[in-house]
């Protein structure tokens, strides 16, 4: 059977909205399975404009469609699933960040910045990222508990490294967290949301202007050296690159090594394990990802074309959340998925870092940062423990990612 | 068990080469290199995994 959205009768239930809130930090949305089993690609609200989007959660599903050079991430494209409200007038204006590109432009751009993320360039980064983790467990263990968590390690040590590695003065670090954290707010005004943006970008144009006339050994200079010859970006390109290294290299980060620290508390016999055997870091760290998926409707998409996903047809220019918090508890990949299972076989089978020529560009270094710290709070600080009642944790579910606002601990 | 890869379609992830690094490499451009196109068949299960993570489906193996 097959159906459109403006084919499909009307209905009397009005369609579910969207985004669905998570019950519990450690689970998907209720809606979910429910939606997997009987509808697994289904129409719902956005909850920002009321227009409809078709939401999939089926692994396979979700990693056709993203592999579909037939759906598009433009987000001025008319029918583009919008999470926040951004006027006619200012999407206009806006400049697409890679992200939202699509080939030819995407590729030129992903081109110039992969050699800055292999799997060999992340190793060499490891020192150095191990370093900036002792330093913070350090003045962590010197201080005394209870600390927060999030701003003692979870998030100085994601913004420290991405500030390194593109050449961002770690100084300004207070301001770019915050409007970072601003842009990521479900809940802000056009106005706030662009305010923020603005301020981002004014701070980033001046230090690409000045890498312009005195490049250093950090990424933005290189991006700009390439760019004499390959022509990919203009200067204000460059400026929305580095918003988007900048934003995305530490605030996702940051939100998991706090939850995944909360999560091995909440379980001790599996962090007792790891504990004794780190070897098992690498695979409960994809079993982690998996668990949260923190940036599960960050895989938004517009269809150009008509295309049949899980026996339903999507017209062109019809929006579609490809849900990987969704595709990431299905039952037919990930047997019991809601539990959570550090040595669980098809752990790194997720797509919490997304599919398709848009995954995650930063997604080795994320893992190799998760490793170090929690691998390092493992080892230095073994009576680690919670400091608050889980009840009282505030988790940040009107966020575009998944995190917790301050995770106090002790030992 | 043969293996090729497409770099017109590579994104440079990189999931191979950290998967099955006798394999798989990446270039100075970080894009797929495959060291060994016949690989042992102990090495099968680690490749198909490589295979089937690729974002890009850019690894083809023939058994």
């Amino acid at each position: 059977m097959t159906q459109s959205a403006d084919a499909l009768p009307e209905q009397d239930a009005p369609l579910p909205r969207f985004p669905m809130r998570r019950t519990c930090p450690f689970s998907e949305p209720r809606e979910y399975a429910g939606m997997r089993a009987n509808e697994p690609v289904s129409r719902a609200a956005l909850k920002v404009n009321g227009k409809p989007a078709w939401l999939v959660t089926r692994h396979e599903d979700v990693r056709q469609v993203l592999g579909d050079s037939r759906v598009s991430s433009n987000l001025k494209l008319p029918g583009y699933p919008h999470q926040f409200h951004i006027p006619e007038e200012m999407l206009a204006q806006v400049r697409l960040m890679m992200l939202n590109m699509d080939p030819p432009e995407h590729t030129a751009q992903r081109r110039m910045l992969i050699p800055e993320f292999t799997a060999r360039r992340v190793k060499e980064l490891r020192p150095r990222i191990q370093q900036i983790v002792d330093e913070h467990v350090d003045a962590m263990l010197a201080k005394g508990g209870p600390v927060d968590l999030v701003t003692a390690l979870a998030l100085p040590v994601p913004s420290l490294v991405i500030c390194e590695l593109l050449g961002v003065p770690y100084e300004d670090h207070a301001q770019f967290e915050e409007w970072s954290a601003a842009m990521m707010n479900h809940d802000l005004s056009p106005a706030e949301y662009g305010a923020a943006v603005q301020a981002l970008d004014t701070y980033l144009d001046k230090l690409v202007t000045l890498k312009e006339n005195e490049p250093g050994d950090d990424l933005i200079s290189r991006f700009l050296e390439k760019n004499r010859t390959e022509q990919v970006a203009d200067h204000v390109d460059v400026v929305t690159m580095a918003r988007l290294m900048l934003v995305g290299g530490h605030e996702t980060t940051a939100n998991m090594i706090a939850l995944g620290v909360l999560a091995l508390l909440q379980h001790p016999e599996q962090m007792a394990a790891l504990r004794d055997d780190p070897a098992l870091l690498p695979n409960a760290i994809e079993e982690l990802l998996r668990v949260f998926s923190i940036s599960d409707s960050g895989t938004a998409r517009v269809a150009v074309a008509d295309i049949e996903v899980g026996g339903v047809t999507i017209r062109a220019g019809e929006g579609i959340l490809a849900l990987n918090n969704a595709a990431n508890h299905d039952e037919s990949v990930f047997p019991d998925p809601g539990t959570l299972d550090i040595r669980r076989k098809e752990a790194r089978s997720h797509l919490a870092f997304g599919y398709g020529i848009h995954q995650c560009i930063g997604a080795n270094l994320a893992r190799v940062e998760l490793e170090t710290v929690y691998g390092t709070l493992l080892r230095r600080v073994p009576g680690l423990r919670l400091a608050a009642e889980p009840e009282e944790l505030r988790f940040k579910d009107d966020a575009m990612v998944y995190g917790v606002y301050e995770l106090p601990v002790t030992w | 068990m043969r293996v090729t890869a497409d770099r017109d379609r590579c994104v440079g992830s990189g999931q191979c080469a950290m998967l099955s690094p006798e394999v798989f490499d990446q270039d100075d451009d970080g894009l797929v290199l495959v060291l060994r196109e016949v690989p042992a068949a102990d090495l099968a299960e680690e490749v198909h995994q490589a295979a089937d993570l690729c974002p890009a489906q850019s690894i083809r193996v023939d058994d």
